[in-house]
């Protein structure tokens, strides 16, 4: 019993356990929820895996269905972010403890009654149980909110390397604070829409409708959720980037309050939809876009020079050319990754969303809405999928992966996310460079391209969560040490610093932070 | 210093990694660059079916309540209507096309086809483009997907593709067959009835999908090519019989009608206030079955032209 019971400790309350169960389960979801469309669609595995697991599918209702599993994936993956910032930013443990118990909970009851809702029957208990996971999740983000009050002295930052105002606020913290806040907000924005919509399926996918010349204030407002919560999962993810890399300096202070007011002005602007100020309402998201993406910038502009100083004072030199510099760069994939899939992200995502927005009439709406639909849908299912792989990055080292797996695990997800990305991207705008007639090698080559990078990237995934699992099965694996360093079966009241990852390739998870 | 005594958890060398991105980059550039010059594989003749299924017919649909769109909403069409048992098809639209010609009542202007349309109101909304009254193209016969070739005098369609739906064209074009006969465009509405018919059914001929019962993206017809391009099948291929090893599946509607699923999307008639935007109903060749579903919709502006892009015509009763 005691082998379960520490073992059920590690992963329901240790960080790192919480952690590994969501990105299991996401990634468990993903796997067998992916084959419903799609080329494994066409390769028959829809068929089989509705057979073999009782799916009951209405056509009708597909959209419904996919609603549902998007919520399924993304509550996890807001819970994964939830459990990163409580273990990054300064809080009560009990506080850590409560965020994380509540949102765990909400999660489960998300991800696997609305699943068991929307594609095992229509069980209304787990409709209902669906409905309650989601209100917990809600419920915790302001648990949230209330533990990262930034205003609270407790928390006050002296160190001058680090944003903040002269009272001592930590403008860092209050990033995280607006951040959870405009999500709190936002969720509650779709909430009131998908109640609307919920009931009796009346539901739609927004790149169905996103052309049509009128829209209701409801169907603005769904549309608008999706945006601003993926917008809001990217500003969270950057901010905890930003943590692991102990983020100071001048670029901080300059990007801290680029990073609060960006989330202000994008969550208000998205929010403007659904008022009157609608038409102005774009325009607002721009300048609201514009300084969060100056902020994640001004983050790279400090952490690429801080892995060359720090890998090059590792080899011991004090001088070194471009060539070794890049070297040094590139030395560690798990930091480097997470900052150049920012800086991809630029090409796959925000350049095609500013490219989308600028030649909406001459070029997008000159074709038919089934190739806008392609692009749209493309835009934002790279920038989920980006979101996970930092997030990955930043968990791989957080567990402490080292040596040859650090380099594997680090380049593959690189490389073969980015060929999917990179080959989703040309083909959600082959209509600029290639006729329909001629594009069916382009579409073969592109959608084989895809299909390798991430099945590639999935393979590794599940290599890694193999290989805790089996270190979870080792007496003395891994995750003894997270338990007993966490000293989760006796917690107190106390203030827990604000930790942080390694700043050196392979090394545990050590303290950091300021004063 | 050896390898040993940097320590086990030591950082190693990163140039085996970096030189395998750098490669398997190049390899996927390379790829992607020779998948864009690739010409596609296409028959030079297609197969030649016969289904049966003539083209010339028409079905009448009766007026009356039908369940619209996805949720099943009660709706009615006031007046009974009679609608093409098929697409138009290449031999059809390739014999109006030559009328029209001598007629004087089309030119041709480069590649393309232009004819007159008398405009649509506009209302200045965002996102929308006047239509103004003049010459607007037809069909656009310079592409290479187009089927009816034009040799200088006269139209010609391409060998083996008489009975497969037109397409190539546009909007404009579509209405002006149909009016050249005193006929019209389906409204949606019409459409849809047709398609499915009173009982709410998802696809023309029930509840599920397969590669027996329309042409869609990868369903293996015989007209798909060995690098998967998907290509138009004749209009009533979908009728139960077999073709080689190619099994079709009766996937008419309850109104008698073929290709309401797959093979061409349709334009249908309405003009709406505020986009200029056409709406086509169907899915097509290309398309992934929910798209193929009865309430599914796409739209494209009314000079869009494009291989996937067809009609079929709606009239009064003829007493």
């Amino acid at each position: 019993m005691a082998w379960l019971s520490d073992r059920l400790n590690y992963l329901f309350k240790s960080t790192k356990g919480l952690v590994l169960t969501a990105v299991g389960l996401v990634g468990l979801v993903t796997a067998v929820f992916g084959m419903l469309s799609g080329p494994a669609s066409e390769w028959g595995l829809k068929d089989f895996i509705v057979r073999t697991l009782g799916m009951r599918l209405v056509e009708a209702e597909r959209e419904g269905r996919i609603i549902m599993l998007y919520h399924s994936i993304a509550i996890p993956v807001v819970a994964i972010l939830v459990y990163l910032i409580t273990d990054a930013v300064p809080m009560k443990e009990r506080q850590r403890s409560t965020i994380n118990a509540t949102i765990t909970v909400g999660y489960l009851l998300t991800m696997f009654d609305g699943l068991g809702f929307a594609y095992f029957g229509h069980s209304w208990l787990l409709h209902g149980l669906f409905i309650a996971g989601m209100s917990l999740t809600f419920y915790s983000g302001g648990l949230l909110a209330a533990a990262l009050w930034p205003w609270n002295k407790e928390h006050h930052v002296s160190d001058p390397a680090y944003a903040h105002l002269r009272s001592g606020v930590d403008l860092e913290r209050l990033a995280f604070f607006t951040m959870a806040v405009a999500t709190l907000g936002s969720a509650a924005f779709g909430a009131a829409a998908g109640a609307y919509y919920g009931n009796g399926f009346q539901t739609f996918l927004a790149e169905n409708l996103i052309r049509e010349p009128h829209h209701s204030v409801a169907q603005f407002a769904v549309i608008g959720h999706l945006h601003i919560m993926l917008a809001l999962i990217a500003v969270a993810t950057t901010l905890v980037i930003g943590r692991w890399f102990d983020f100071k300096g001048i670029w901080h202070k300059l990007a801290m309050p680029l990073m609060i007011l960006g989330t202000v002005v994008l969550t208000l602007g998205v929010w403007g939809v659904v008022t009157p100020l609608e038409p102005a309402a774009h325009m607002v998201i721009y300048v609201g876009a514009t300084p969060a993406m100056l902020a994640a910038l001004f983050l790279i502009l400090y952490a690429w020079p801080k892995l060359v100083r720090e890998r090059l004072a590792e080899q011991g030199l004090t001088r070194a050319g471009f060539g070794r510099k890049a070297l040094a760069l590139l030395h560690d994939p798990l930091k480097f990754g997470a900052l150049w899939q920012m800086v991809y992200m630029n090409f796959t995502v925000s350049g095609v969303g500013i490219f989308m927005a600028v030649t909406l009439d001459k070029i997008i709406r000159v074709w038919p809405s089934k190739e806008e639909r392609i692009t749209l849908t493309g835009h934002w299912h790279i920038l989920s999928a980006i979101v996970a792989t930092i997030i990955l990055f930043y968990f791989a080292d957080m567990v402490g992966m080292k040596g040859r797996v650090r380099q594997w695990f680090g380049w593959t997800i690189i490389l073969a996310s980015d060929l999917a990305f990179g080959a989703v991207t040309v083909f959600s705008l082959k209509r600029l460079f290639i006729a329909e007639y001629d594009q069916q090698p382009l579409v073969n080559v592109t959608m084989w391209l895809t299909d390798l990078g991430l099945i590639t990237v999935l393979t590794v995934l599940a290599a890694f969560l193999v290989w805790r699992l089996v270190d979870l099965a080792r007496a003395r694996g891994h995750w003894r040490e997270d338990v007993a360093e966490k000293g989760i079966l006796g917690m107190d009241a106390t203030v827990v610093p604000a930790k942080t990852p390694t700043s050196t390739p392979g090394a545990g998870a050590g303290t950091g932070g300021r004063s | 210093m050896s390898r040993s005594s940097l320590g086990r958890n030591a950082p190693r060398p990163v140039r085996r990694p970096v030189a395998i991105i750098l490669a398997v980059l190049a390899s996927a550039s390379l790829l992607v660059g020779a998948a864009c010059a690739a010409v596609p594989a296409s028959f030079a003749a297609p197969p030649a079916y016969a289904t049966g299924v003539d083209p010339e017919a028409w079905a009448l649909v009766p007026a009356g309540e039908y369940l619209a769109g996805q949720f099943n909403e009660r709706a009615r069409t006031d007046r009974d209507f009679e609608i093409m048992v098929t697409p138009v098809t290449n031999a059809q639209y390739a014999r109006y096309l030559n009328e029209a010609l001598a007629a004087g009542k089309v030119r041709v202007d480069g590649g393309r086809v232009l004819g007159h349309y008398p405009g649509d109101p506009f209302a200045g909304k965002k996102h929308e483009k006047p239509i103004k009254a003049g010459a607007w193209p037809f069909y656009v016969f310079s592409d290479p997907a187009a089927r009816i070739t034009f040799d200088g005098k006269a139209f010609t369609v391409k060998s083996g593709y008489e009975d497969h739906p037109v397409t190539m064209v546009t909007w404009f074009g579509a209405r002006a067959f149909a009016e050249s006969h005193g006929w019209r465009l389906p409204t949606e509405a019409e459409w849809e009835k047709a398609a499915r018919g009173v009982d709410g059914r998802p696809f023309p001929w029930g509840d599920a999908i397969g590669p027996g019962n329309a042409n869609y993206y990868h369903s293996r017809d015989p007209f798909e090519t060995p690098g998967r391009m998907g290509d138009t099948t004749p209009v009533g291929l979908y009728g139960g019989k077999s073709y080689g090893s190619f099994k079709t599946v009766d996937s008419k509607s309850p109104y008698g009608l073929y290709d309401m699923a797959g093979n061409v999307d349709e334009w249908t008639a309405d003009v709406y206030a505020g986009t200029h935007q056409r709406y086509l109903r169907g899915g097509n060749k290309g398309d992934y079955p929910p798209d193929l579903r009865s309430w599914a919709r796409s739209s494209a502006p009314p000079d869009f032209a494009g291989p996937s892009a067809g009609f079929r015509c709606a009239r009064d009763p003829v007493r």
